[in-house]
């Protein structure tokens, strides 16, 4: 009888750490991971001891202290008072703005040079390839400085604008060109102006739903309602007519201006005259833009005050703080009514003004005023952003039109659909798939090269925060270290973003 | 009726008639012209503003190139002899900036006598990358391109000889101890040794021997100091030693990311979002400012190599994301047939994998090096003398302050000429590996 010997226990030996490969993988991620603490370790132990050597904490405090450096363009209201955490988010609204300017146009750019870069006209396709690459081979630094000299140094000065001067403004002297930037006319809001924009909100609302209706109404039984004409006159017709209603009823309504110590029916020029000064009190608004058209068209020097309402502004004039007062028709009734200070209306009146006016810029003194003015650094940074990243985006959409097959097309011709047609629901939706996901990551990389904002002085969060914030306070280690967050956390809700859109539009295998 | 028909015809062709020549408008240029340029009406539209452009640029720069001079000591100098030719205000290029400073331009602060170690230099590098590239040249050449960055260093920083060649022996010895454990101890402990024996030779005994070395036999270059690099120099020395070190990097990068360890992969996803995330000159600043900090206290090193380290370490992130597209759109049989045929983890990735992955992400690879290329640029921003920040300097000095257009026209070109080239090559590549796809 043989005795059964027991199988041999599977027992643990060492060895199989490095030669089994159950255990393998193990040992070699432990090893990795020690390797890792001790790295972290050892920067960490440095980074603590060199900060004691220079006497320096680690401390995020400085975000509230007084910046004391001004900022030459924002968003956001901000003054040299104000704290460096301030600073900072001016600086990332600043790159947040050249971002999405730069993101759109480049899109536009990019998909007009893709698309006619396949085009079957010679000339039009050569040219798009030598912008392609022109663009794509030169460093997008060299590109924006460049597009900095020119518009610093082939724009005409300011006082070119003078009369008798080499330039002159654009688009019925709305815009001008200069070397300090492009002065563009900005909008004042009037009476109805919220209400119109709750319209054009509503207006927009009701013509993507319209669409919607149309495309289900197609899906559903196969009916075409027209598209395009409808869901624009959705959009368009409302609007334009709460701002004519506006304009024609509140808006051409009557404003006087009422002056202290003048004669009933003085003129302005005769009244500013016998004052010596004229300083007025204007309500916000359009009230206060056509009062200043009105005295800078006469050629008058005056001080204007702005307050938010027209009470406000009345108020103001009570206490005498100016001379003169801009009373829509019916409230001048306590001003005449008041005994201290003999007010009289003067002979010129103006108008409420229609929900939305545009402030014309204004030659005045040495640079333009009014208006809003856009600096060249910005200008330079964008175009040159835009230029650039549109050279890469239109290969993308190049590629992606590729990609579809000719097959696709054929079919689609044979089904007896329209080219056009065609392009909308056969061609682009399966081009899209193919185009979104490097897009997206040329807008990334649209957002990270704005930092180069440092060549043209534009004042991005590189230059607030991670520049001037860190000089003066000495902080680089705290200051590097958000403003790479900053990044990073936007690159990574962007990629999220995109990646959410791959799986939505991935082909669904069975 | 029917039959008189047949009467009534007088005359019947018996012969061909000779062939027409077409008619002029479908044939040679004036149909190519109306098919290409002028088929409707948008693309008629299209062509005339093209034209339109085309014009608008070529009579703009036309002048400005056709007056052009070359020859000229400063840019008053140049508009006495603009208004002595062709008249005062007429559009004139001053390419003289770049007959007076192109040697500055091109090798920054480099002393003038050395000015052939450069250029030296480019050419040992164009003959190691040759075989590298061209799939004509002899293998054999391959063993001259390993040992062609230490011939490089020699030349562009100069100092003894026996520097780089006691690194290089680190290699060596390397080599050798892997050979002789492999039959001894396996091929774990093989690999172990080739990477820890060089490792304690470079930290104790290199230095030493270098120094042994040069005081009996003091060979070599007068030394240049990093500082003295500058313009185009620069940026191929730093894109160059970027390109190079960051290719392995980015491919252990890549294999770590597809890696199915979770520690590796999570560290190689950390490491590559973090990189990609944040732009390239905050790197830079990053190794400008804070280095210090991380550092032992007291180490202080060379400005360019922390650039050229930084540089790496961002371009190895983003050729990772390229070689991952390309293991992934490897199919899974390949894994699978290499694992059946017994093949190790790196066995099968040098033999059956990579082959083909690096072949589909090479336009990605090399677009990722054009790219870097032009970002060597962004080093003007922390004091390095990188072509526009010679640009500045050059325009600071009293006798071309105003120069701009000449010295960006020649900037670009050369960057073009770089990229432009690189980028077709890559397309040569594509075209080449294709083929033997069918």
């Amino acid at each position: 009888m043989s005795a059964m010997t027991d199988p041999p226990r599977p027992s643990f030996r060492l060895s199989q750490l490095i030669y089994d490969t159950r255990y393998r993988s193990i040992t070699i991620q432990v090893v990795a991971l020690v390797l890792l603490c001790a790295a972290f370790w050892w920067l960490i132990d440095n980074t603590v001891e060199n900060l004691a050597v220079l006497g320096k904490d680690f401390d995020f405090g400085f975000l509230g202290d007084r910046a004391g450096y001004d900022i030459n363009q924002m968003l956001i209201p901000y003054d040299n008072s104000m704290s460096h955490g301030r600073a900072a988010l001016v600086g990332i609204l600043n790159t947040m703005l050249v971002a999405f300017l730069g993101c759109v146009t480049a899109t536009v750019i990019g998909v007009f040079a893709g698309v006619l870069r396949l085009s079957k006209n010679w000339v039009v396709s050569r040219l798009m390839a030598v912008y392609v690459e022109g663009f794509r081979n030169v460093p997008l630094l060299l590109w924006i400085v460049l597009i900095f000299a020119l518009m610093t140094e082939a724009t005409p000065q300011p006082r070119d604008f003078r009369e008798g001067g080499s330039a002159s403004m654009i688009l019925g002297d709305s815009v001008a060109i200069t070397n300090r930037g492009v002065f563009l006319p900005m909008p004042t809001w009037g009476d109805g102006a919220a209400v119109l924009g709750l319209v054009v909100v509503l207006s927009l609302i009701g013509a993507y739903l319209y669409r919607r209706h149309a495309r289900k109404v197609l899906y559903d039984s196969g009916r075409l309602l027209p598209m395009v004409w409808p869901a624009l006159a959705i959009a368009i017709v409302p609007a334009v007519v709460v701002y004519f209603a506006f304009a024609m009823s509140t808006g051409s309504a009557q404003v006087r201006l009422m002056a202290a110590d003048a004669t009933e029916g003085q003129s302005v020029a005769a009244y500013g005259e016998a004052q010596g000064s004229l300083s007025v009190c204007v309500p916000e608004g359009t009230i206060g833009l056509n009062v200043q058209r009105l005295l800078r068209g006469q050629d008058l020097r005056y001080s204007e005050s702005v307050f938010a309402t027209e009470a406000m502004a009345i108020d103001a004039f009570r206490n005498g703080d100016c001379n003169m007062v801009a009373v829509p028709a019916g409230m001048e009734q306590p001003l005449l009514g008041n005994p201290d200070i003999a007010v009289s209306a003067l002979s010129e009146s103006t108008t409420r003004g229609a929900p939305v006016q545009f402030e014309k810029p204004v030659l005045g003194g040495f640079n333009f005023e009014g208006g809003v003015q856009v600096r060249n650094s910005l200008l330079a940074l964008w175009l040159a952003l835009a230029l650039y990243t549109g050279a890469f985006i239109a290969e993308i959409v190049r590629a992606g039109i590729l990609a579809v097959s000719k097959g696709q097309s054929e079919a689609a011709f044979a089904l007896g659909m329209r080219p056009n047609r065609t392009m909308n629901l056969v061609i682009l939706p399966q081009a899209m798939r193919v185009i979104v996901p490097p897009l997206i990551s040329q807008f990334l990389n649209l957002t990270k090269n704005s930092s180069l904002a440092i060549a043209v002085g534009y004042m991005d969060v590189r230059a607030t925060l991670g520049g001037i914030s860190i000089n003066q306070t000495g902080r680089e280690l705290e200051g590097m270290l958000l403003l790479g967050m900053f990044y990073l956390a936007l690159s990574l809700v962007i990629s999220g973003a995109m990646n959410i859109y791959n799986n939505r539009s991935r082909l669904k295998e069975r | 009726m029917s039959d008189t028909h047949a009467q009534t015809v007088g005359y019947v062709r018996d012969t061909m008639i000779d062939e027409q020549p077409a008619p002029v408008g479908q044939t040679g240029a004036v149909k190519w012209i109306r098919e290409n340029l002028f088929s409707g009406v948008i693309n008629t539209l299209l062509t005339v503003i093209s034209l339109y452009v085309i014009w608008v640029v070529v009579s703009h720069l036309y002048p400005w190139l056709a007056n052009s001079i070359w020859d000229a000591g400063s840019l008053t100098e140049c508009r006495e002899i603009r208004d002595a030719t062709v008249g005062p205000d007429a559009p004139a290029a001053c390419f003289a900036v770049i007959t007076d400073r192109w040697q500055q331009l091109v090798f920054g602060f480099y002393p003038p006598e050395h000015y052939w170690r450069p250029v030296v230099a480019l050419l040992v590098f164009l003959a190691a990358i040759a075989p590298v590239l061209f799939q004509g040249i002899p293998r054999r050449a391959l063993w001259l391109s390993a040992a062609a960055p230490f011939v490089l260093f020699a030349l562009l920083w100069g100092g003894s000889i026996w520097g780089p060649v006691a690194v290089a022996l680190g290699f060596v010895i390397g080599f050798v101890v892997y050979r002789v454990l492999l039959p001894l101890a396996g091929n774990l402990a093989a690999v172990l040794g080739a990477i820890i024996v060089p490792l304690l030779y470079w930290l104790f005994l290199a230095g030493p021997l270098a120094g042994a070395l040069t005081s009996v036999a003091p060979i070599g270059l007068e030394y240049v100091q990093s500082k003295d690099f500058g313009g185009f120099t620069l940026s191929v020395v730093i894109g160059v030693s970027a390109i190079i070190l960051s290719l392995p990097l980015g491919i252990l990068l890549a294999l770590g990311r597809q890696s199915n360890l979770f520690i590796i992969n999570k560290i190689s996803v950390a490491f590559i979002e973090v990189i990609r995330g944040v732009p390239l000159i905050v790197w830079l600043f990053t190794a400008s400012l804070l280095l210090n900090y991380f550092l032992p206290p007291g180490t202080n090193f060379d400005l360019m190599l922390r650039v050229i380290i930084m540089v790496t370490l961002f371009s190895a992130a983003y050729i990772a994301e390229v070689v991952r597209g390309g293991l992934a759109a490897l199919p899974k049989g390949q894994y699978e047939g290499a694992s059946s045929l017994g093949l190790d983890y790196w066995q099968s990735m040098r033999l059956i994998i990579l082959p083909q992955a690096l072949k589909i992400s090479i336009p990605g690879i090399v677009n990722t090096f054009i790219g870097l290329f032009k970002d060597t640029t962004l080093v003007v921003f922390i004091g390095l003398l990188d072509p526009i920040g010679l640009s500045n300097a050059i325009r600071a000095s009293t006798d071309w302050n105003g120069v701009y257009w000449e010295l960006f026209v020649f900037i670009g070109l050369m960057f073009f000429i770089a990229c432009f080239s690189m980028g077709r090559y890559s397309l040569y590549l594509e075209k080449k590996l294709q083929r033997e796809h069918r």
